[in-house]
C-alpha cells in the first residue's frame, strides 16, 4: 500500500480504540472491599453482597481481607493497590480504626470515594461516608433487655462480665460496650473510652478477640474473678458460643445466666433459637454492602457523595433486636423470623 | 580367589615378616571435571603399624584417605582390605568392613553425651519384646560397654560417662572419638589431623593413646602437617604429591627436613625399592 | 599395662564447672525453677482463688491446645527447625473434620482419622519441601501458612458448624472436651490425651534411637551423616508427626470450643513456639526437652492467668510472657557460650 494508505489505516485504528476507549470508560468502574478477615462470615456475605450488587450494576469488583482480626497491614497494602489499579471508590472495614487513616487520605488524593463499613474510622470523616450499624444503639438493645429481663434484680444483684475484642479499643468495639452498659443502666463517664467505669456490678473485661477460643477463655477468666456472674455482654456471636463453652463447664448453662451479643448470623440466631444467646441484636452487612456498591457507581457517575442518615454522622442501616424472650417495653422479633433474614 | 585377584594380589608386596598389607590400594584416578585429585595413587599399610601420610596442601592426599574411607569412589583403580578386593559405595560399607575414620571435626554431636556419641547410628536395642516392638534402647548395656571402651584406652578418669561432649576438654574429646573407632571391631583407624587443634600437654596424651591403640593390634593411619610428631610415632612415612604416592619412608633413616623436602618436591624421592618396609 | 604409662585425662571439676555441667545436661531445672516461683508469687498477691484445684486445673485445660501444638513444634525445634503452620494445620484439621462429619456425611470415627491424616498430609507437604527442595524451614512453613490458611478459608466457606449440630451428628469430635473429676481436680479428657501424648514422646525422644536421632540431627547434621544417619529420613518424618499432632490437636479444639470454627489459630503458631522457648528448647537445635515444653505452656498460662487474676491490665500479660521469652533466650546462649 502506500505512504498515505498507512496512514489513513492507522488514523482509522486509532480512532476506534480511542472511541472503543471513551464507550468503555464508563463501564470500567472498579469498587473495591477491604474486610478485616474473610473467615468471619459477617465479611462473608458483605463480599457477596457486593459483589452481587456489582455484577448487577455491570462494575468491576475486587475483594482484599487482612489475615487476621487487627491485620492494619494488609489493609493498608490493599488501599494502595486500588490506587494503583485505578478504582473508583473503596469499602473498608477497617481492622485499625486509628492507624489507617494516613493510607485513606492517600485514597481520597487520588480522586477515590472512601465508604467505611460497619466500623468507623476515628476520626470519622476520615472517610466520606460510614455505612454501618449504630453499633452504639446495638449495644444499648441488648443491654436494655437485659435490664428489663432482670427487673428490680437488675439494680441490685447483677454481676456483669464483658466479652470484649481487642485492648486497642476500636471503635466498633468501644460503642458496642458503652452501648450495653447505658441500655443497662451503668454510668458510662466518656462513651469514647471502655474501662473508665466504676460500677461495682461490672466483674471485669476480657479480651477474646472476636473468637470462640477467646470466648471460651475469657468467659473462664472472668468466672474465676467472680463466680456469681449472671450477665455476659459479648462482642459478637463466636465470642458468645466460646463463652457459653464455659458456662456449661462451669455448670451455669442453666438458664441462669444472660447471655447477650451483636451480629446477627445464621448461626448466632441458631444459637438463640437453642436458648445459648439470650439476646442479639441484628446487622445488615449485606445491605451495608450493596448500599456501598451503588454508593460508589452513583459517586463514579455524577460525583455525588452520600448523605448521612437523619440526625446521624452516619447512614444507619439499621439494627433489630432478636429474641425469643421478649420484654416489654422493647420492640423485638423471635429467632423463626430473625432465620428468614440472618446472614451466614 | 579369582584368578583376577591372584594376578593383582601379586603385585601386593608382602613386608619383612612376609605379611600382606592389610589394607592397599594400586593406581587410584579421580578427577573432578579438570582438577585431578588421584593420579595413579598407590597404598600400603602394613598389620599392625601406624603409618604417617605427610603430604603438602593440594597434594591429594584427602581424596585417597577419603577413597580408602568409602566417602569418595575413585574412578579407577582397586582397593584391598586384607587381600580381598573391595568397593565401597559409602563411609557406612567402610565402617562395616572393619574401617574407621576419626574426622578432624570429631563427627560428635556437641550436645550429646559420651554414650549417645559412642554408639550414634549403631544403638543396642533391649532384646526381646521391648527392644522389637517399643524399640528401647538398651541404655545399661550401652553404658557398660562405653565404661569399658574408655578404661581400657586408659580414659576411664571421664568424670562422668553421661556428661554431654561439649564439656570436655579437646584432648578427652579427641580421646572418645579415638575410643569410639575402637569400639567396633576395626582393622584400620584412620586419624586425620588428631593433634591440630590441641595444646602441648593434650597432644602428648592423644600420642600415648595412639601408641595405646596400635598395642592392641589395630593399624593406623596417621593423617597431619605436624612433622615431629608423624616422626615420634609413625613406623613408616607415606609421601604424597601430586596425586599420587611418591615415597615410602622409615622415620629413622630420614631427617624430618628431608621428608619434607621430598614432600614439597625440592628433592627428588629415594629410588630404592626398599619402599621403607623393612 | 601398668597405669604408668596409659593416658589419661583427669580433670577435678570445681563446684562452679559440676553446676555447669549439671545445667547442661538438664537444662530443664531452670524453666521448673521459674514455675515454681511464678506460682508462689501468685500464690500470694492473688490468695486461695489462684492456687486452688480449681484454677490449677483450668489453666491446664487451657494450655492444653498449645500445649499440644508445642509438642509438634517441640521435635521441630529440635531439629533446628521451626513451623510458624502449626496453627493453620491445626485449625485446617478442625475443618476436614467438621466438613467430613456433617457436610460429606462420613461417619464420624471415619471423619476423625481423616482429620487427623489431613495434618499428616500437611506435614509431610512442609517436610517434602525442606527435604527434597531444600529451602529454610522458616520460609517453608511462613508459605505453607497461608496456603494452608487459604484452604481452611476454602473448605469452610467462612462457615462454622454450630456445638448443637456436632452434638447431634458427630458427637465423638468434642469426645475431647468431656470433664473428669478427680477429687477437686476438674480435668477434660483432651488435657488427658495431651499428657499421654508428652509422656509417648518423651519415651520416643529418650528411650529410642530414633529420639537420640532427632537431637543428632540437630545438634550437629554433619556428624549425624558420618554416623550412617539419613538426616533427610529424619527431618521428613519429624515434619509429617507433627503435622499428625496438630490433627489431633484440632480434635482437641473442638473439644474446647464445642464448635468447628475457620477462626482462631491465628496466635497459636507464635504461642506454640513461646512455649517450647521458655520451656528451655533451644531454636539453634539439638536441646531441649518434652518436659520443658510442658513447664513452659504452663508458665505462660499460669502467668496469663495470675496476672489476670490479680486485676492487671492485659498488656502486662504480653510484657512479661516477652520478658520471659528473652531470659530464656538468653540462658540458653549463656549456657553455650561458657561451655567452649
Amino acid at each position: 500500500m502506500s505512504k498515505r494508505s498507512w496512514l489513513a489505516c492507522g488514523a482509522a485504528i486509532a480512532t476506534l480504540c480511542l472511541g472503543v476507549s471513551t464507550a468503555q470508560a464508563q463501564d470500567d468502574i472498579l469498587v473495591g472491599l477491604i474486610t478485616k478477615t474473610d473467615t468471619n462470615p459477617f465479611f462473608v456475605k458483605m463480599r457477596e453482597g457486593a459483589s452481587e450488587k456489582a455484577k448487577e450494576l455491570g462494575v468491576k469488583f475486587q475483594a482484599f481481607a487482612g489475615k487476621f482480626d487487627g491485620d492494619n497491614d494488609t489493609q493498608v497494602q490493599a488501599v494502595e493497590n486500588l490506587i494503583a489499579a485505578g478504582a473508583k471508590g473503596i469499602l473498608i472495614v477497617a481492622s485499625d480504626t486509628k492507624a489507617i487513616v494516613p493510607t485513606i487520605q492517600k485514597a481520597r488524593d487520588a480522586g477515590l470515594l472512601v465508604i467505611a463499613l460497619d466500623t468507623p474510622l476515628e476520626p470519622m470523616d476520615a472517610a466520606q461516608a460510614t455505612f454501618a450499624t449504630d453499633n452504639f444503639h446495638a449495644g444499648e438493645l441488648i443491654g436494655e433487655w437485659a435490664r428489663r429481663s432482670m427487673g428490680d434484680e437488675a439494680a441490685s444483684k447483677a454481676q456483669v462480665a464483658f466479652i470484649d475484642a481487642h485492648e486497642s479499643q476500636p471503635t466498633v468495639d468501644v460503642a458496642r460496650d458503652q452501648g450495653f452498659m447505658k441500655g443497662f443502666g451503668i454510668d458510662i463517664k466518656d462513651p469514647a473510652r471502655r474501662g473508665d467505669e466504676d460500677d461495682a456490678r461490672i466483674v471485669g473485661h476480657e479480651m477474646g478477640e472476636g473468637s470462640e477460643v477467646g470466648g471460651r477463655n475469657g468467659m473462664e477468666t472472668l468466672l474465676q474473678k467472680n463466680f456469681d456472674v449472671n450477665v455476659v455482654y459479648t462482642i459478637n456471636e463466636p465470642t458468645a458460643a466460646g463463652a457459653w463453652e464455659a458456662l456449661k463447664a462451669a455448670g451455669k448453662a442453666d438458664g441462669s445466666v444472660l447471655v447477650t451479643s451483636v451480629d446477627g448470623g445464621c448461626p448466632g440466631v441458631k444459637n438463640v433459637a437453642d436458648g445459648v444467646i439470650g439476646a442479639t441484636s441484628m446487622q445488615f452487612p449485606l445491605l451495608m454492602a450493596s448500599l456501598g456498591v451503588e454508593a460508589i457507581v452513583e459517586h463514579a457517575k455524577n460525583g455525588t457523595v452520600p448523605a448521612p442518615s437523619e440526625g446521624l454522622t452516619f447512614t444507619n442501616t439499621g439494627v433489630k433486636l432478636v429474641t425469643d424472650k421478649p420484654v416489654e417495653g422493647l420492640e423485638s422479633i423471635t429467632s423463626e423470623e430473625a432465620l428468614k433474614i440472618c446472614w451466614g | 580367589m579369582a584368578a583376577e585377584d591372584l594376578e593383582l594380589s601379586a603385585a601386593l608386596i608382602p613386608d619383612a615378616a612376609g605379611r600382606q598389607p592389610v589394607l592397599a590400594a594400586r593406581d587410584l584416578h579421580k578427577a573432578y571435571g579438570r582438577v585431578v585429585a588421584m593420579d595413579g595413587a598407590d597404598f600400603d599399610l602394613y598389620p599392625g603399624e601406624i603409618l604417617g601420610v605427610i603430604g603438602d596442601n593440594g597434594a591429594g592426599k584427602s581424596s585417597m584417605i577419603a577413597a580408602l574411607a568409602g566417602a569418595v569412589r575413585p574412578d579407577s583403580g582397586e582397593i584391598w582390605l586384607a587381600g580381598e578386593q573391595v568397593r565401597f559405595a559409602n563411609p557406612m560399607e567402610a565402617r562395616a568392613k572393619g574401617i574407621e575414620t576419626v574426622f578432624q571435626t570429631l563427627a560428635m554431636a556437641p550436645a550429646l553425651t559420651i554414650v549417645d556419641n559412642l554408639f550414634l547410628g549403631r544403638e543396642y536395642r533391649k532384646p526381646g519384646f521391648r527392644g522389637r516392638w517399643l524399640r528401647a534402647l538398651d541404655r545399661g548395656r550401652m553404658r557398660a560397654e562405653a565404661r569399658k571402651h574408655l578404661s581400657e584406652l586408659g580414659l576411664a578418669t571421664i568424670q562422668n560417662i553421661d556428661q554431654v561432649v561439649e564439656t570436655l576438654s579437646g584432648g578427652q574429646r579427641q580421646g572418645v572419638a579415638v575410643a569410639r573407632a575402637c569400639a567396633f571391631g576395626s582393622r584400620v583407624i584412620i586419624l586425620d589431623e588428631p593433634t591440630a587443634a590441641l595444646g602441648v600437654k593434650e597432644s602428648r596424651k592423644v600420642l600415648d593413646l595412639i601408641l595405646d591403640v596400635r598395642r592392641r593390634g589395630i593399624s593406623i593411619v596417621l593423617i597431619s602437617h605436624n612433622m615431629p610428631h608423624v616422626f615420634e610415632i609413625a613406623d613408616r612415612v607415606h609421601i604424597h604429591r601430586l596425586g599420587r604416592r611418591i615415597a615410602q619412608v622409615r622415620p629413622d633413616q630420614i631427617s624430618m627436613s628431608d621428608a619434607v623436602a621430598i614432600m614439597t618436591g625440592a628433592m627428588p624421592p629415594p629410588t630404592d625399592d626398599d619402599q621403607g618396609r623393612t | 599395662m601398668s597405669s604408668d604409662d596409659t593416658p589419661h585425662f583427669s580433670e577435678h571439676a570445681g563446684p562452679g564447672r559440676r553446676v555447669i555441667n549439671f545445667l547442661h545436661g538438664n537444662p530443664t531445672i531452670i524453666p521448673f525453677l521459674v514455675l515454681v516461683i511464678g506460682l508462689a508469687i501468685f500464690s500470694l498477691i492473688v490468695g486461695k482463688r489462684f492456687f486452688h484445684p480449681f484454677n490449677l486445673s483450668l489453666v491446664l485445660q487451657q494450655v492444653t491446645v498449645i500445649g499440644m501444638l508445642a509438642l509438634a513444634q517441640t521435635l521441630i525445634i529440635l531439629t533446628a527447625g521451626i513451623d510458624l503452620s502449626v496453627g493453620a494445620i491445626m485449625v485446617l484439621s478442625s475443618v476436614a473434620m467438621g466438613q467430613m462429619a456433617l457436610t460429606l456425611g462420613l461417619p464420624p470415627e471415619i471423619a476423625l482419622l481423616a482429620g487427623i491424616a489431613v495434618g499428616a498430609a500437611c506435614g509431610a507437604l512442609n517436610g517434602l519441601l525442606i527435604t527434597w527442595l531444600r529451602l529454610p524451614p522458616f520460609i517453608v512453613t511462613l508459605g505453607t501458612w497461608s496456603i494452608f490458611n487459604a484452604f481452611v478459608q476454602f473448605w469452610s466457606g467462612g462457615q462454622t458448624i454450630r456445638q448443637q449440630e456436632i452434638a447431634a451428628d458427630a458427637a465423638i469430635l468434642q469426645w475431647t472436651g468431656t470433664a473428669l473429676q478427680l477429687g477437686a481436680w476438674r480435668l477434660t479428657l483432651g488435657s488427658v490425651l495431651m499428657l499421654g501424648l508428652a509422656g509417648l514422646l518423651w519415651y520416643m525422644l529418650n528411650r529410642t534411637a530414633y529420639g537420640r536421632h532427632i537431637y543428632a540431627v540437630g545438634n550437629d547434621p554433619e556428624a549425624a551423616r558420618l554416623s550412617g544417619i539419613s538426616t533427610r529420613r529424619v527431618l521428613f518424618s519429624v515434619y509429617l508427626l507433627a503435622g499428625a499432632i496438630c490433627g489431633v490437636a484440632g480434635w482437641v479444639l473442638i473439644g474446647r470450643i464445642g464448635a468447628v470454627s475457620p477462626l482462631g489459630g491465628g496466635s497459636a503458631n507464635l504461642d506454640s513456639i513461646t512455649a517450647v522457648v521458655i520451656g528451655g528448647t533451644s531454636l539453634f537445635g539439638g536441646r531441649g526437652s518434652i518436659l520443658g515444653t510442658l513447664i513452659g505452656a504452663l508458665i505462660v498460662g499460669f502467668f496469663r492467668n495470675g496476672l489476670a487474676l490479680a486485676g492487671l491490665d492485659v498488656l502486662w500479660q504480653e510484657f512479661s510472657i516477652g520478658c520471659l521469652i528473652i531470659m530464656a533466650v538468653g540462658f540458653d546462649q549463656w549456657l553455650r557460650r561458657i561451655s567452649n
